[in-house]
């Protein structure tokens, strides 16, 4: 650690509890990405669940919007040290779209429009821990904040929420998305502080 | 000249108020060792149980020593910036690293015309080049349109009455031309209306495209861009203008 | 140009483009100078996607995230990649066919 500024404290809440290790909690939402935000008509976006086999499930926005949606009030934890707690989120489960996909992957790639992917375990999407989320604090999902919609997965660090999510590639080989290939811990458990590659 | 990446420990020594949101913050660096007129520095500032953050600032003075001079403006709900603004006092310490960039930068022995464009407080590297002119005793001639929303917002301003040498009847401003453009509110008896920049402000306080000189462009990233499309526009090559973007950001 | 934008001159800190999230190569060149042990925002890249050349100076940085991500002014391709962990700084540079790098004088 180096020299302390006298005075200085960030912008935190002092009152923090109940985080991970390292993190700090924030009242804001910081917008974070690693470039510029997509435009996507909503006439021409799919979401899409590819499998190892090759075979693809695709949904249009109104497709998506027909499905049972869920409304998640979940704590998101930035490997950037802010977390937020209680954020309201409405999407589509996860489980729901792989409800009639047929897979034995372990591993899911999900991919972004703009070109942005991430890794995780197939388990990690299923089970009621992973949403396709189209809403945020009762109102339709920013661009900024990865809408029309991003992956939510609340459990793991929060690059693991891919903004923009164009689809989930179901693989049976583990592949390194974005920020795992440089020097990110592969699965990211904020509670394990699985910040960087060996943590 | 020696590059410098370690984070150096600095002590604040001197401040200034600029304007009610804005001030200027000089540090002693032990071991800094110099810096060219338009480079900036990233300063870290550290809290009690090791949180830290980063920031990039323009340095607002050339060379002198150890001593690296900012200008920093409040940025609403910001993090670094109103500490910087509204609390640090001389004596208190951060780290910094730097000098950095080389793009965006004068050096005395460069020939030809300068002409600076500023927007807001894009000024600050724009000023440390004209500080650079005058420390050095240099003849390029140098020509400073600054834009800003009313008088109230202007930095600098007993600083560039003096150096251009205003009140003397000259009439030449010591080689150093100095044009507001206000985009809001004008002092009594400004002729210009109130407005963003025109090609027309940068033609009447510029200089002509075949001057050889060379334009260095300072501001938000909108201001930037429109400048740079305008020089372009009057006939200046792309080659002769040097742009710097500045905004809001997390502060 | 929004008047509002312009009117909102005014933050100092250097490079960042108000609606677009991305910072100047400028404000980068430090985390690539304590990478690189050199100077870098003069040097010229060539776009391994549009094969266009220019200054390290005028990348757009997105530098609010875990990393920072310098790509083309032009075409958007992801040039360099940079991820700074406390051991070690990690580098992807498969977005740039070449980097020029002037030898400082």
């Amino acid at each position: 650690m180096g020299i302390v500024t006298r005075g200085f404290r960030g912008r935190r809440d002092p009152s923090a509890e109940k985080l991970p290790p390292g993190q700090y909690l924030t009242r804001e939402f910081p917008v974070l990405s690693a470039g510029p935000t997509p435009d996507i008509p909503l006439d021409q976006w799919r979401f899409t669940i590819r499998t190892e086999d090759g075979a693809e499930r695709s949904w249009t926005w109104r497709e998506l919007l027909d499905l049972p949606s869920e409304q998640p009030t979940v704590d998101i934890h930035c490997v950037t040290k802010w977390s937020k707690l209680a954020t309201r989120w409405e999407g589509v489960s996860v489980d729901t779209l792989l409800a009639d996909v047929s897979t034995s992957a372990r591993y899911a790639l999900a991919h972004s429009y703009g070109g942005y992917s991430t890794n995780l375990p197939l388990a990690d999407l299923r089970d009621g821990k992973a949403w396709i989320a189209y809403r945020y604090d009762g109102r339709d999902l920013p661009g900024e904040h990865g809408g029309p919609a991003r992956l939510l997965v609340p459990h793991l660090y929060f690059w693991k929420s891919a903004k923009w999510v164009s689809g989930i590639e179901l693989r049976a080989d583990d592949t390194p998305g974005f920020w795992e290939n440089l020097g990110y811990h592969n699965y990211g458990d904020p509670w394990r502080e699985q910040r960087y590659t060996g943590d | 000249m020696a590059q410098r990446r370690r984070w150096l420990p600095a002590r604040v020594t001197d401040i200034h108020t600029e304007t009610p949101t804005t001030r200027s913050v000089v540090f002693e660096a032990p071991g800094w060792g110099g810096h060219l007129a338009g480079q900036h520095v990233d300063v870290k500032l550290i809290a009690e149980d090791g949180y830290s953050a980063e920031r990039s600032y323009s340095m607002a003075a050339p060379e002198d020593g150890d001593r690296v001079a900012l200008t920093v403006q409040r940025v609403r709900d910001g993090e670094v910036s109103p500490y910087l603004v509204d609390e640090m006092m001389p004596g208190d310490e951060v780290e910094l690293r730097g000098p950095i960039g080389g793009w965006f930068v004068w050096r005395p022995e460069e020939p030809g015309p300068v002409l600076l464009v500023a927007g807001g407080s894009g000024v600050v590297p724009l000023m440390a080049m004209v500080r650079e002119r005058a420390r050095v005793g240099s003849a390029v001639p140098f020509r400073l349109v600054y834009s800003v929303r009313s008088a109230d917002d202007a930095f600098y301003g007993e600083e560039l009455s003096r150096l251009t040498g205003e009140g003397n009847g000259d009439g030449d401003g010591n080689g150093l031309g100095v044009t507001l453009l206000y985009t809001r509110s004008a002092p009594p008896g400004t002729t210009r209306p109130v407005g963003r920049i025109t090609a027309d402000d940068l033609s009447d306080a510029g200089w002509p495209p075949d001057a050889g000189s060379r334009a260095y462009v300072c501001g938000p990233t909108a201001f930037v861009e429109a400048v740079a499309g305008l020089l372009q526009q009057l006939g200046h090559d792309p080659s002769t203008i040097r742009t710097e973007r500045f905004g809001p950001t997390g502060g | 140009m929004d008047e509002s934008v312009v009117d909102d001159a005014g933050m100092n800190e250097v490079g960042m483009g108000e609606g677009a999230r991305y910072v100047d190569g400028n404000a980068a060149a430090g985390a690539f100078a304590e990478a690189f042990g050199t100077e870098v925002s003069a040097s010229t890249l060539t776009c391994a996607g549009c094969g266009r050349a220019g200054r390290f100076a005028d990348r757009h940085v997105y530098d609010r995230g875990p990393g920072m991500v310098a790509r083309c002014p032009y075409c958007g391709e992801v040039n360099v990649h940079l991820v700074r962990t406390p051991t070690d700084v990690w580098l992807d540079l498969r977005g740039s066919s070449s980097w020029r790098i002037p030898l400082s004088g």
